[in-house]
């Protein structure tokens, strides 16, 4: 009786477990190969520990001129989406307007479209209208199905701030371009900020849509795609590696620093009684 | 006692200027703010899929070095249909029994992470994502490995009988149902963790309460309450899913190949336009018809 | 102290003709009224009565359909509310989370280019006893310090008039009297114009000189919280401000200095000067502390009225018991007898006579076909406001 109490309260959590490890199997394979030695170009199992994938990460030049220009057209697409999303949200969730419904159409499409039709679409356009395939379409690319993503992300950071606090400023003086610099802002710039980084990672790991319309432009995805065809440079699982280990330090970076300032929070009325405070 | 200050002076129409004096400045702000979003959203996402309509009804004789007429042949989708209707129920039929597989797998956890997991939450949260902070193909290729027939995983298989001495994974639906399930699980689990987690525990134990099992719990309580999350989620898990080909590519033959094995080619190795474009039409009104179904349920803005 | 003219004489607040409409629905209907240069002045109304809207107005965050908002003699109301000398301690305060209490505080300051504030935000919060606090957050407050961050940000600018959203709304009982006191010794330190809406009749009638009762976007009617409660202008009005026993009744015009009343078979009188209307349907009102239990007729005191009945209920509440007395004709009526010691319980049960003198008593005007209203009207949910 005890024991089936036990695991009605815990089964969930230990499939939750069990899923989270399916989740990052892969990943410790990655991290495992980027210090492989292989035994064949085609072979993907493990061989000897070596360092040298690490001390080296540029042995094949062609990858790391794919990462570069991965960065480059991420940071690109990234500004310019996080830009035109941004306004775009702002009049979404800040103004009345007619032909709503059919913006939000518009923003609301290309997310529930299969990348492979966006892909083969803007190939058709661009083929139609003579347009050289390279950087700057995949640049045009990207932003397009960056943009509903940054929309949907600071929109929803807009309609969860109390209206009345921008009310509250212009009672206090502020200009609209004062409230807007002094209180909109920074409070919707952790929502722009995150929309940012989520159209950084959707523009960095993109395939299907970058490999209909980059020409002869070969990013970091692409390279993989063709090398796995020849056979997978072990350098390849350094940057896989890499990538995870910073994306994981920043996240868990802020996420320890939210809740050292909440913990300050609770503390705070308790040390209030005793001190009266350190101005 | 003073006097009632209000005195009504009936519909007295006060000489004020009508509202319309401020609000006329910001009329257009708004319009102004969406220009630029809107227009590339229509320039290079609408207008792409009406090139794409017509590409797909150009004659299917031409080529792109002859260039291609504009015939009004919808005798490409019948004739597209026709040819890969495998791949094409393939593409449905793999990305089904993976959401089978996403939902029995993603649920627990979100709903662990959502109601079990107290201060470990954001950290649990994390790791959803974390997969997804290495590259998709990096990820897919991993698979290789771990399925590879002299891994681990196979070589256990055997062992217990579970496969026979001959038997692999790689290279079979398998391989790519699991690697369609594992790359899209996330999608999965966020929008149903936000709804699980708004979801008050007091609910729960209003219903044990009020002589419901767990399991009734379950179906009369949680599962209602987290549509909205199952819905989206069932969305985004389901559409890429279906237009997938790097799963099929990297980890089955052409036996497993799905409806975007064939598109891919048909615009990038037999550079066949029309009937690379009339098969993206199908396989866009195919997933349109199972997220309208959805959408009447839920209502755009809840997806949104 | 600056261009602005925030040390200007103010002039007196004047709302003339003031209309407010969303689509169809007329949320300030024609308002006019006075407040004098600076009284602490309570809008009391449900919520929904336009009493939010009419503040809302006040502070340049709704623009008018109609009329003019006068501060002295100049029209404001079209102003945007950062060119107006009138600032607003919020409902929920909308205290900016992203800066500490001492930016909160001098934020006005800030926007209105002066530069050294530290003195002046020492001496605000010190006025609000909130003494270094400055750099904390404003989510490491509790509620009545928020509040009170709230008043010293709108106040540290001398605005001619303040304005109060319900301001004590989220706090609880015993912190809302404390600052109900805190808020009127504030008041009356500073001297400025308060205007302060509320849904909370015992918050407007402690601490404001003037009371206006709104109802469906009107003034019911204006008074110091003594006058309106003793002799309300409507039906409305006596039972909102405190409960009212109101029997319907007929009156046939004053004879003398008294108006005759016949209700419910009884014929009662009431002074001409307490009488709303003097002729046709009229409420005859008595507030159920003016009401006295006696055991039968013969013990009623010359001079006082009476209606017997049957004692339904007595709630203990202890300064008072509250009793329901159910008359012949089946409407209870409420009476608060005080504790003071001198009667004892009366069970339930018995049959008793409830007398008054016809000086508590008053008359209303009623539209015809209203029956008595003796029911007590129920408290609204605290926070719940238009």
């Amino acid at each position: 009786m005890r024991f089936s109490r036990w695991l009605a309260d815990r089964w969930v959590m230990g499939v939750a477990l069990l899923v989270l490890g399916y989740l990052f199997l892969p990943i410790a394979v990655v991290a495992a190969l980027s210090f492989n030695r292989p035994s064949s170009r085609l072979s993907y199992d493990f061989n000897e520990f070596t360092l040298d994938n690490w001390r080296n990460p540029c042995a094949t030049s062609d990858m790391c001129d794919a990462v570069v220009r991965s960065v480059q057209i991420g940071f690109i697409s990234t500004v310019v989406a996080t830009v035109l999303g941004t306004l775009m949200a702002f009049a979404l969730a800040r103004h009345a307007f007619r032909g709503r419904s059919g913006i939000n159409v518009l923003i609301f499409l290309p997310m529930a479209t299969p990348e492979l039709v966006m892909g083969t679409s803007l190939l058709a356009l661009f083929v139609a209208g003579g347009v050289q395939l390279g950087f700057w379409t995949v640049v045009i690319a990207h932003v397009m199905f960056c943009v509903s993503f940054v929309v949907v992300t600071v929109k929803a950071r807009l309609s969860g701030m109390d209206r009345r606090l921008e009310e509250a400023a212009m009672d206090l003086y502020a200009s609209e371009w004062q409230t807007f610099r002094r209180v909109t802002l920074p409070l919707v710039l952790p929502g722009i900020v995150a929309a940012a980084l989520l159209a950084f990672s959707l523009s960095f790991d993109d395939f299907i849509i970058t490999n209909f319309n980059s020409g002869t432009t070969v990013t970091f995805p692409m390279y993989v795609w063709g090398a796995a065809q020849r056979g997978i440079p072990p350098q390849v699982n350094v940057i896989g590696t890499a990538m995870f280990a910073v994306a994981l330090l920043l996240v868990l970076a802020t996420t320890l620093r939210g809740r050292r300032a909440r913990r300050a929070a609770v503390a705070a009325p308790v040390a209030a009684g005793q001190a009266g405070g350190r101005s | 006692m003073t006097a009632l200050a209000h005195v009504p002076t009936g519909q007295s129409t006060a000489s004020s200027p009508p509202p319309a004096a401020r609000s006329g400045r910001y009329r257009f702000l708004p319009y102004l703010l969406l220009l630029p979003g809107a227009a590339w959203l229509f320039l290079f996402f609408a207008l792409p899929l009406l090139q794409l309509a017509a590409a797909s009804l150009y004659d299917p004789t031409g080529s792109l070095a002859t260039g291609y007429a504009m015939t009004w042949a919808f005798s490409n989708y019948p004739e597209a249909l026709q040819a890969y209707w495998p791949q094409f129920s393939r593409s449905f039929l793999y990305a089904g029994i993976a959401l089978v597989l996403a939902l029995l797998m993603g649920y627990p956890l979100a709903y662990a992470i959502a109601q079990k997991a107290g201060r470990w939450k954001n950290l649990l949260l994390v790791c959803v994502v974390a997969p997804m902070f290495t590259s998709f193909l990096v990820r897919t290729l991993a698979w290789k490995t771990i399925l590879s027939d002299n891994g681990w995983v196979v070589g256990l298989l055997r062992d217990i009988h579970l496969l026979g001495p001959d038997g692999r994974l790689l290279a079979t639906p398998v391989a790519v149902i699991l690697g369609l399930t594992y790359n899209f699980l996330p999608f999965l689990v966020l929008p149903l963790y936000a709804s699980l987690e708004r979801l008050d525990y007091r609910l729960l134990e209003a219903a044990s309460d009020l002589y419901a099992s767990p399991v009734q719990t379950f179906r009369k309580v949680t599962l209602p309450l987290s549509m909205p999350g199952l819905i989206a989620g069932t969305l985004l898990f389901f559409i890429p899913a279906t237009g997938d080909y790097i799963n099929a590519e990297l980890l089955g033959t052409p036996n497993e190949y799905m409806i975007g094995n064939v598109i891919d080619s048909a615009f990038l190795v037999r550079l066949d336009y029309p009937q690379g474009a009339a098969l993206s039409f199908l396989l866009m009104a195919a997933i349109l018809a199972v997220v309208f179904v959805y959408l009447r349920k839920a209502g755009t803005d809840e997806v949104l | 102290m600056t261009a602005m003219g925030h040390d200007a004489p103010a002039g007196d607040l004047r709302l003339a003709d003031l209309t407010k409409r969303f689509g169809a629905f007329t949320a300030v209907d024609d308002l006019s009224l006075t407040i004098p240069q600076g009284s602490f002045f309570a809008l009391l109304g449900a919520s929904g009565c336009g009493k939010t809207t009419t503040l809302r107005m006040i502070a340049g965050l709704e623009e008018p359909t109609s009329g003019q908002v006068l501060l002295g003699d100049r029209d404001i109301a079209r102003l945007r509310p950062y060119k107006r000398p009138v600032n607003t301690v919020f409902q929920s305060y909308a205290l900016f989370p992203h800066l500490d209490i001492a930016e909160n505080v001098a934020f006005g300051l800030r926007r209105r280019g002066i530069r050294k504030v530290d003195d002046q935000v020492q001496r605000m919060l010190s006025l609000v006893q909130l003494d270094g606090y400055g750099r904390r957050r404003p989510a490491q407050l509790s509620g009545g310090q928020q509040q009170r961050v709230a008043l010293a940000r709108a106040l540290i600018n001398h605005p001619q008039v303040l304005l109060l959203d319900e301001p004590l709304g989220a706090l609880d009982l015993k912190l809302r009297r404390q600052m109900q006191i805190e808020l009127k010794r504030i008041q009356t330190e500073v001297g400025i114009t308060f205007v302060h809406v509320t849904h909370d009749q015992e918050e407007a009638m402690t601490m404001a000189d003037t009371v206006a009762v709104m109802n469906a976007g009107r003034i019911e009617q204006l008074g110091a919280p003594a006058d309106i409660y003793e002799f309300p202008a409507t039906a409305f009005v006596a039972n909102f401000l405190g409960q009212s026993n109101l029997l319907a009744g007929e009156a046939a015009g004053s004879a003398g200095r008294e108006v005759p009343v016949s209700a419910h078979g009884g014929r009662f009188s009431v002074p001409a000067g307490r009488a709303r209307a003097d002729r046709g349907p009229v409420y005859l009102g008595v507030r159920p502390e003016k009401l006295h239990l006696a055991g039968s007729a013969d013990q009623v005191p010359s001079g006082h009225q009476h209606v017997d009945g049957v004692v339904t209920d007595a709630s203990y509440v202890g300064v008072s018991t509250q009793y329901l007395l159910r008359t012949s004709w089946g409407s209870e009526l409420s009476v608060f007898v005080a504790n003071s010691g001198t009667h004892g319980q009366v069970p339930v049960g018995t049959r008793a006579v409830a007398y008054w003198d016809p000086r508590h008593a008053f008359l209303l005007r009623r539209e015809p076909g209203e029956d008595d209203r003796t029911t007590p009207v129920l408290d609204e949910p605290v926070g719940a406001s238009s």
